[in-house]
């Protein structure tokens, strides 16, 4: 079967538009529940971390380069260098990586 | 009061700047690998104008091209982005009583983890002015750097494409380091997220599960982990 690309488009764009208008729009009040507001506070660090570990290390020819990239991207970041440089030198670290990697 | 309102709305592009240059670089990325994967350069731009999320996206196009089922795709949106719906939760009461529903309605489209850190950051009280303000120049960078991305990718070596799918990561990396240095309850929320996703990655059995899934698997524990063991404190300062 061939779907048109615009209707996955579509049905990816009106998706996630509605993930994120219907609590913003149906919730006006302050969350009274203590749990809920400090299980909030603490989803979108755990979420990042779990898309980002372990599948860096499987983005990439070889896991040697992802986890080096994993590691100068840390570092960066832990000095409190901004999200562009963090991304680049990741990126880089992974592309130099892997061309020594062939050339060797 | 219209006046007030621009304001603010400039106030959030100068704040979203950054932004903006951070999803440039990243949509980057996504842009090279959509054409990679056979997509056009129109329709790689048509992706990140109406979707404006990073890993959502990502895996949108994994759903494409191979022209899997509908229902697949819807599947993998909700599950990848339901973290947007525990931020736009957060951020409903955060707007207060005092932004209506239209502003809300365009606010959601720009709900994205960076401008909703931008958004919880803001001292002062947060307007949709503001919010949609620097939710507009992310999208620009977002948009701008994927058509920059999908053009220059067709030339690219497979080298550097493949290399640029680590932006993504780096980003998220940007993102969640500062924050598990400042507070030590987060470093922790990060290192059980980070535990569990090795589990269900390398452990047979839980292997099984769709990485969709397992991320909002090791999302949800995580995190109501923390809030049992560090619950945050009980005035939230707004109101």
């Amino acid at each position: 079967m061939n779907i048109s690309i615009y209707i996955y488009v579509l049905v990816m764009a009106v998706t996630t538009y509605l993930i994120r208008a219907i609590p913003l729009v149906f919730l006006k009040k302050p969350i009274k529940s203590r749990f809920l507001r400090s299980f909030l506070h603490y989803v979108p660090a755990a979420c990042l971390t779990a898309m980002t570990f372990p599948a860096i290390l499987y983005a990439t020819d070889n896991i040697i380069s992802g986890a080096l990239g994993l590691l100068v991207g840390v570092f960066l970041a832990f000095k409190n260098k901004s999200l562009i440089v963090v991304a680049v030198a990741s990126c880089a670290t992974v592309f130099l990586c892997d061309l020594l990697i062939t050339l060797l | 009061m219209k006046i007030l309102r621009l304001k603010d709305f400039w106030a959030g592009v100068r704040m979203g700047f950054p932004v903006c240059v951070g999803y440039f670089s990243v949509s980057f990325g996504f842009g090279a690998m959509a054409v990679a994967q056979g997509l056009s350069v129109w329709h790689a731009i048509l992706i990140s104008a109406t979707n404006l999320t990073s890993a959502g996206q990502f895996a949108g196009l994994t759903v494409i091209s191979a022209g899997a089922a509908i229902i697949e795709m819807i599947l993998t949106q909700l599950v990848i982005n339901s973290r947007y719906a525990l931020m736009s939760l957060a951020l409903g009461p955060r707007f207060g009583p005092s932004v209506g529903t239209g502003s809300r309605l365009i606010a959601a489209f720009f709900n994205t983890d960076e401008v909703f850190a931008l958004g919880m950051a803001r001292k002062e009280k947060l307007t949709a002015a503001y919010f949609i303000g620097a939710g507009v120049i992310a999208a620009v960078g977002w948009t701008s750097g994927t058509a920059m991305g999908a053009l220059a990718g067709s030339l690219l070596p497979v080298s550097v494409r493949a290399a640029l799918g680590v932006m993504l990561y780096g980003m998220f990396i940007a993102i969640v380091v500062p924050q598990a240095r400042q507070e030590k309850p987060i470093l922790i929320s990060v290192i059980l997220a980070l535990v569990f996703s090795c589990l269900f990655t390398w452990v047979p059995g839980l292997k099984a599960i769709s990485s969709g899934l397992a991320i909002v698997i090791c999302t949800v524990a995580a995190a109501a982990i923390c809030a049992v063991i560090a619950p945050v404190a009980d005035e939230e300062g707004t109101e």
